[in-house]
């Protein structure tokens, strides 16, 4: 090949300053300005003064005088207030936070020993599990999030089965707990996966030696498999904090309209009722900039390249 | 060192196996179920398989998911090929920045990336419907064609090109029977991968679709937030049989490759 072949990506750079460099752009222009009305001088007026010069413009001449010879005009301005506003909401930032931390802890301890135990088996018998753990992201996402709903319910069928045994019923949909739930079973197979396919580059010679050399069994899992692990852990945590961090469809469908995230919160500023895409905006670039900040983060405890082969 | 493992790792696979597959089961179950409720279960019938394939709603929906899918797929695959093979040949520290902007879609939540394509689409005018969702599919699957095809340029012995020109191929020729050809294998992995993910993609279609474009993810997303009809839990019976089964003729096929190249 040669340097003609450069070319070839041309089209690809084109398409990538399109729809990747100017959105993301069109994110902190948004976040960093508002719209002002502002009269023919260029005076910004406030709310206020706005009613004020109409009624005055409608008294002079009259109800029926076009209000565009007043000279008022939109016009977008600098502002550092959207950033600002966004600390109103710290709360839900945190929240979030928190959640989807204790959602990627929980996942990493459920899916550390299955990781461990498909790579241990038998080649074809690897693909398979491997294959079955991957299957429930393949049926839709909303439809599995609805399926909680339906065992989560107060009249759904875990408090049924409660119920035969003398107990509840419990109120478990609408909790953060069943947000945290959500988050687990939509991601855990995110963790598995890149888990699973560092665990598989462990030569079961490696442990087998740790045997001999009189390691038990925590100490084979902890000096052995643990430290083999750590880019697989890395990848599986970005994997799972990130959707869960900024999901708004979990936390809107089993944690009733109460435990919103910051996710449901950019997606009101946007598609909701509080539209306000500047404040949504200032909202995404900071849970932009916190993710790439954690992942930087994680890259460099990593240096190691982890290849994740999805299916 | 098997037997000991047996009992933890072993339990602990089945049970989370227990959690992944019981909401499947449920779906499953409900698509069964003579009653509308959920919960409750009073008796088994096969209505929902028939009044599916009489519901316009969810069978359009399905159509158009599988047309943006095919499109996007198709597009994001012929693009991402294209740059995979250019920023191959490019200087390591052009290719390092290119591919940090190219992960960026992908590494960024979801929600970010739906939201900056809605303000790209609205500030340049677009009416959101089709257009907007097969371009904004297409943003997210082209990385997933790049890094499959990526590795494939790697393997790829450079000496084959060199030979084809010295056998008199033209830049052209060198592209279509000798590359095209080796990385064979990484653009069909691409193409499957981004096929997929848009098929199964809900958050940034949710952003960027319009009344004309619903996909199955969107319609299933506004009858969440009233009832979901039961033909719902139907086709998803169907769709989770047929993944199984294409899942299984994969793995069989490629246990069985494994199985022939191990012999030899």
């Amino acid at each position: 090949m040669n340097k003609h072949a450069k070319l070839a990506a041309f089209p690809y750079l084109l398409w990538m300053a399109v729809f990747i460099i100017v959105p993301l752009a069109l994110i902190v222009v948004f976040a960093f300005t508002t719209t002002v009305t502002v009269d023919a001088d260029g005076n910004i007026l406030t709310a206020e003064e706005i009613t004020e010069v109409q009624d005055a413009f409608y008294e002079e001449y009259g109800e029926d005088a076009d209000i565009a010879e007043l000279g008022l005009s939109e016009k977008t301005v600098f502002t550092l207030q959207n950033i600002l506003d966004v600390s109103k909401y710290m709360n839900t930032l945190l929240n979030s936070i928190w959640l989807a931390l204790i959602a990627t802890v929980i996942c990493l301890v459920l899916a550390y020993p299955v990781a461990y135990f498909i790579s241990r088996l038998h080649f074809t018998k690897q693909k398979m599990m491997l294959m079955l753990a991957m299957l429930p992201m393949w049926m839709n996402f909303l439809l599995r999030t609805y399926a909680w709903m339906t065992i989560l319910e107060r009249n759904g069928l875990l408090n049924r089965l409660f119920a035969l045994v003398g107990l509840g019923p419990f109120e478990m949909i609408n909790t953060q707990g069943a947000v945290v739930l959500g988050m687990v079973y939509n991601y855990l197979p995110f963790m598995i996966l890149p888990l699973y396919s560092v665990m598989t580059k462990i030569d079961s010679r490696t442990i087998e030696a740790a045997q001999d050399l009189g390691a038990n069994r925590l100490t084979v899992i902890g000096r052995v498999v643990l430290p083999l692990s750590v880019p697989g852990i890395s990848s599986g945590i970005t994997m799972v904090f990130v959707p869960a961090v900024s999901t708004f469809i979990i936390s809107r469908m089993l944690g009733g309209g109460t435990n919103m995230l910051i996710g449901d919160l950019i997606d009101l500023q946007f598609l909701g009722n509080a539209y306000n895409p500047n404040l949504g905006a200032a909202m995404s670039l900071v849970l932009m900039v916190f993710i790439l900040l954690c992942m930087s983060i994680t890259n460099s405890i990593d240096n190691e390249e982890t290849e994740v082969s999805m299916l | 060192m098997k037997l000991k493992s047996f009992s933890f790792s072993k339990l602990c696979t089945i049970l989370i196996f227990v959690f992944l597959y019981a909401p499947i089961f449920v779906l499953i179950a409900n698509s069964f179920n003579a009653s509308k409720s959920r919960t409750v279960w009073t008796g088994f019938t096969l209505d929902w398989y028939s009044k599916l394939f009489n519901n316009e709603t969810i069978l359009t929906s399905l159509a158009n998911s599988l047309l943006v899918a095919l499109v996007a797929a198709v597009c994001a695959t012929v693009l991402g090929t294209l740059a995979a093979i250019g920023i191959y040949n490019m200087k390591p520290i052009t290719r390092r920045a290119v591919m940090s902007v190219t992960n960026l879609p992908n590494i960024n939540p979801e929600i970010v990336t739906g939201v900056s394509l809605m303000l790209l689409f609205v500030g340049l005018n677009i009416e959101f419907g089709f257009t907007t969702l097969i371009l904004s599919h297409i943003v997210f699957c082209v990385p997933y064609v790049i890094l499959n095809v990526m590795p494939k340029l790697r393997q790829m012995n450079v000496s084959l090109c060199e030979a084809a020109m010295d056998l008199g191929c033209n830049q052209l020729q060198v592209f279509r029977k000798v590359i095209i050809p080796e990385i064979t294998p990484g653009i069909i992995t691409g193409f499957l991968m981004a096929f997929t993910y848009s098929i199964d993609d809900f958050v940034i279609s949710y952003f960027t679709y319009g009344a004309k474009a619903q996909t199955l993810s969107i319609t299933i997303f506004s009858m969440t937030r009233r009832k979901v009809s039961p033909e719902v839990n139907a086709l998803s019976a169907i769709i989770f049989v047929v993944v199984l089964v294409i899942l299984l003729i994969i793995n069989i096929l490629d246990i069985r490759k494994h199985k022939k190249e191990a012999r030899r």
